[in-house]
């Protein structure tokens, strides 16, 4: 028994032996490694220090900076970082090095100075081609060409600069929704400043664009329906050449898209006069901001024309406002009846999806009318009206025949239903009396 | 001798007319307070002829390809002369068969009419309606719109849920992995020639049954009348059960008029298969129950999947009720107490989930 | 009829009476189910289905680059004829705001009045608001007539 034990003694202390040195060996293994670690931790940071946002993360505005904000913005994407604008040495944690003049810090940037100072690269072509080569280099040029531009030339301080529109330290290119000048948000980014009473109290011009623009289909498009293309203050006015267009362009504006209306408007006799009287295409009767969706009563001489403003009761054009309200009234009616007796006749059973699908060309018709007005020609409405006329009264005819078949049918019906009422008394009777007389109908065992 | 007497004897010289007509004025119907049940089943047969019928009419017309059937359903709706009567008398005769056909089931489960020596006549009806079902499911792709469309995919992903042999089921009832011009033509096959050959089959072997046996008493008036022997009546089946059905059938017709006539079948739009489902799709009112319920099923039960274990469960439920008669112990006892249960928990079911099935989103 | 009458009760003229209206009643409703199921098996004047195949001018009928808008189904649609001899059609309905769009042949695009949308002629839009292309569909020839149907139909 004794050596037993003795053995297994020996066992456990050579092993507790060789166990300890084995944990020793491995935690210096251990502290090696983790030395090692620690030493290269600072170096692999280098190359993305930026001492700059170290500290202005943590401060308050005006000199803050939200960290998360910079660097998904367009520059610091491009692996840019504050020196680009500001100088100064982002390697160092040293306030005084960090922001000496020997590191070429130029700390606050005045709003004068910020367009050539973003043109310095912006308007660079070879510069910028290495970054996107189809983005635009001539904004700086356009800017000097613009209201903005040319008051800050005069030294007026209060107008827009680039970081008014594109923000200052979170800019994003245009079709990032979050931007700025994303289509949807531009009139916002003008609002800031032109809906801003006490900001432009020594401007003489309105402030009220922005909230009639937002009354306006162009802003209902953009916004709820998210047709893009839909115009917003850049599209009419420019963007870094932002000018109103004056008097004379605003039709050529407007025709950009609505080039119809405006080949029309020039075929007709309005383009001459309204020249000659200083007014402004198109503006004059749908307003410039708050454009409203057109309606049949702005044509005519009822309420809510606009003809009147200029027309009176015996002039010709007069006369021509209200024929052509008129034609557009009876296609509009004429469609609405076929409407709502296909309508009925749907809701009764009826197969009428064809017909329907017919109206939709007469609704093209009275679409097609309603631009022709513009040329303020009866003669040329009346022909777009006709053929409108031609096809709702084809429908109406199927519409009636629809109803004429649903009564022939419900009349069938009702033929057949006396038939059957018919038999089926006949047959109460005829059973009564078949069993009245029968003997062994019903008190037979089953068999 | 009169023209029918003389075509009595011609009969009766080859088919042995008069054994023929013995045994017709044999049967007789029983009569008691649950009588009015009997109807069902010849109606549900009155409405499979009608559906034959307008089926074949339909057929003269109808055009069994992706590219054309919607265009055929809706000629037959616009063009053809009483097309649209055919059309929806089809259609809706469909649904009342089905309700008839359930009907039909539930009251020889009530009535107790499955039990011995009748089990076969129960299994034949059990898969007649398995027949209808079918019916319904293939007939409902035909008209080639959105709503088929998406309803027989969803109806096809269902049995593709089956372990093992899903995968095949499901490919064999498309013909092919989705829902093309391929299933059109398969289901097409199904409906006017596969299953009404199948159905031709049973239902003469259903009504060879019924014959054999003769109509079932239930259980409570059975006892009732071994008491009282004399409170027994019956009722000749030819000719004044038969005139009584023939009204009943007379009012179907007018029932089916009446709707073709003032709610038409819709036409629907023409299944486009590159668009995404629209909202809303569900199958017909017949398969609701079970949609619903497997709408209702979390994701995953323990580690099976949810709505697998729904399908199961109702084929299980499905086998279990259609072996019925095998359970039955054919004297009143608990297990018979406990069938009648089930019976009423089962009909609960049907009717509440297929009510609910429209309430919910 | 295989019923026993043991008791006459109804008079000869009531009986009579009774089996008159009873086959009465009967012809009339039957007529009034075969009537229609005997209409219906005679085929219509309009043997075709709504075409598949639409029939969209006849050759020498456009001038080459010039288009034509055509019925196709219940809509409208283009056809084209382009300078090196090629037809194309297409959906005529603008995927912008649903106009009618027409083929400009000093543009050789096809252009939508109302907001300018330009789509080249397979179809592709490639200016302006349309946000996707315009159904472009299958032209073929068959003598001197020009038949547009739906791609993918045989």
């Amino acid at each position: 028994m004794c050596n037993r034990f003795k053995v297994l003694d020996g066992i456990i202390t050579c092993s507790e032996r060789a166990l300890h040195s084995a944990a020793r060996v491995a935690l210096h293994a251990f502290v090696f490694v983790f030395s090692i670690l620690l030493l290269t931790v600072p170096t692999l940071d280098a190359q993305t220090k930026n001492s700059c946002l170290d500290c202005h993360s943590k401060l308050d505005a005006p000199l803050g900076i939200e960290e998360e904000q910079f660097s998904s913005s367009i520059h610091a994407q491009k692996g840019m970082n504050c020196t680009i604008c500001h100088g100064g040495d982002p390697s160092s944690d040293d306030m005084e090095r960090a922001m000496s003049k020997a590191s070429g810090f130029k700390g606050h940037i005045e709003r004068a100075q910020i367009p050539s100072l973003c043109a310095k690269c912006h308007s660079d072509a070879a510069y910028m081609r290495g970054f996107d080569p189809l983005l635009r280099t001539d904004q700086f040029s356009e800017y000097q060409t613009s209201m903005h531009g040319k008051l800050l030339a005069k030294g007026d301080t209060h107008v827009a600069v680039c970081t008014d529109c594109h923000t200052m330290h979170n800019i994003r290119p245009p079709n990032d929704p979050e931007s700025s000048v994303y289509p949807v948000n531009v009139a916002h980014t003008c609002a800031h400043c032109h809906a801003d009473e006490n900001y432009m109290k020594q401007y003489k011009i309105p402030i009220n664009q922005f909230a009639l623009y937002s009354t306006s289909v162009h802003h209902d498009a953009l916004t709820v329906r998210g047709d893009l293309s839909a115009p917003t203050c850049s599209t009419c006015h420019g963007s870094h050449g932002a000018s109103p267009p004056g008097v004379a362009s605003v039709q050529n504006v407007c025709s950009t898209c609505h080039v119809f209306q405006g080949q029309l408007f020039n075929s007709g006799p309005h383009k001459d006069i309204f020249s000659a009287m200083g007014l402004p295409g198109c503006i004059t009767c749908h307003s410039n901001h708050g454009i409203q969706h057109p309606t049949d009563a702005m044509i005519g001489t009822g309420k809510g024309a606009v003809c009147t403003n200029c027309h009176t009761e015996g002039d010709a054009g007069y006369t021509a406002a209200g024929t052509m309200h008129d034609e557009l009234e009876k296609l509009n009616d004429a469609i609405h009846s076929s409407d709502e007796i296909l309508s009925r006749a749907e809701k009764a059973g009826m197969e009428v999806g064809e017909a329907k699908l017919a109206l939709a060309a007469a609704q093209d018709n009275l679409t097609k009318a309603r631009v022709t007005i513009h040329s303020v020609r009866p003669e040329a409405v009346d022909q777009e009206i006709k053929a409108g006329l031609k096809v709702t009264d084809s429908t109406w005819q199927e519409g009636l025949s629809a109803m004429a078949e649903l009564k022939y049918r419900r009349e069938g019906l009702l033929v057949s239903i006396v038939a059957i009422v018919f038999v089926l008394i006949a047959l109460g009777l005829f059973i009564r009396r078949m069993e009245s007389g029968q003997t062994g109908v019903s008190k037979e065992s089953r068999q | 001798m009169g023209i029918a007497d003389g075509l009595r004897q011609w009969l009766d010289e080859r088919f042995g007319w008069h054994e023929i007509r013995a045994f017709i004025e044999h049967k007789t119907v029983p009569l008691h307070r649950y009588s009015y049940w009997y109807f069902l089943g010849g109606m549900t047969l009155f409405l499979f002829v009608i559906q034959v019928l307008t089926g074949i009419l339909l057929l003269l017309y109808y055009r069994p390809s992706a590219n054309e059937a919607y265009e055929s359903v809706q000629y037959i709706m616009t063009q053809v002369r009483f097309g649209w009567l055919i059309r929806s008398i089809h259609s809706w005769s469909a649904n009342l068969m089905v309700f008839t056909a359930a009907a039909h089931m539930f009251s020889v489960f009530f009535l107790k009419s499955y039990r011995k020596p009748r089990e076969l006549t129960w299994l034949s009806g059990m898969l007649l309606l398995f027949l209808v079902l079918g019916f319904g499911f293939s007939g409902y792709l035909l008209p080639w719109n959105t709503l088929s469309v998406f309803a027989t995919k969803v109806g096809t992903d269902i049995p593709g849920q089956i372990p093992v042999i899903g995968k095949w089921i499901l490919v064999f009832l498309r013909g092919g992995e989705d829902v093309t011009g391929a299933t059109l033509t398969r289901f097409f096959g199904f409906h006017v020639a596969v299953l009404p050959g199948i159905a031709t089959l049973m239902i003469g072997l259903h009504l060879l049954l019924v014959q054999r046996f003769g109509m079932s008493v239930p259980p409570g008036v059975e006892e009732e009348w071994k008491t009282k022997p004399l409170e027994q009546r019956e009722m000749r089946f030819f000719p004044n059960f038969l005139l009584r059905e023939l009204m009943a059938w007379y009012v179907a017709l007018a029932v089916l008029g009446g709707l073709a006539a003032l709610k038409p079948w819709e036409l629907g739009t023409k299944a486009d298969l590159f668009a995404s489902a629209p909202p809303g799709i569900r199958p017909e009112w017949y398969f609701m129950f079970m949609f619903q319920t497997l709408r209702m099923l979390p994701a995953k039960v323990g580690f099976i999947d949810g709505e697998l274990l729904g399908v199961l469960c109702f084929g299980a439920a499905f086998l279990v009720w259609t072996l019925l008669p095998f359970f039955d112990p054919g004297r009143p006892g608990r297990l018979q107490r406990l069938i009648t249960g089930i019976g009423f928990f089962a009909l609960a079911y049907v009717a509440v989930m297929t009510m609910y099935a429209y309430v919910a989103k | 009829m295989n019923y026993q009458s043991t008791n006459v009760e109804a008079s000869p003229k009531r009986r009579r009476f009774l089996e008159v209206f009873l086959g009465t009643g009967v012809m009339a409703s039957l007529v009034s189910f075969l009537y229609p199921v005997l209409r219906y098996i005679i085929p219509p004047k309009t043997v075709e289905l709504t075409a598949d195949n639409v029939l969209a001018a006849h050759v020498g009928d456009l001038k080459p680059n010039t288009g034509k808008i055509f019925r196709f189904g219940s809509r409208p649609a283009l056809l084209v004829l382009t300078s090196d001899g090629k037809y194309h059609a297409m959906s005529a309905i603008c995927t912008h705001l649903g106009c009618t769009v027409e083929y400009r042949s000093d543009l050789r695009d096809v252009w939508c009045a109302c907001h300018g949308g330009l789509y080249a002629v397979d179809g592709r839009n490639i200016s302006g608001p349309p946000p996707r292309p315009l159904e472009s569909y299958d032209v073929f020839l068959k003598a001197d007539e020009i038949y547009v149907r739906r791609p993918g139909n045989a």
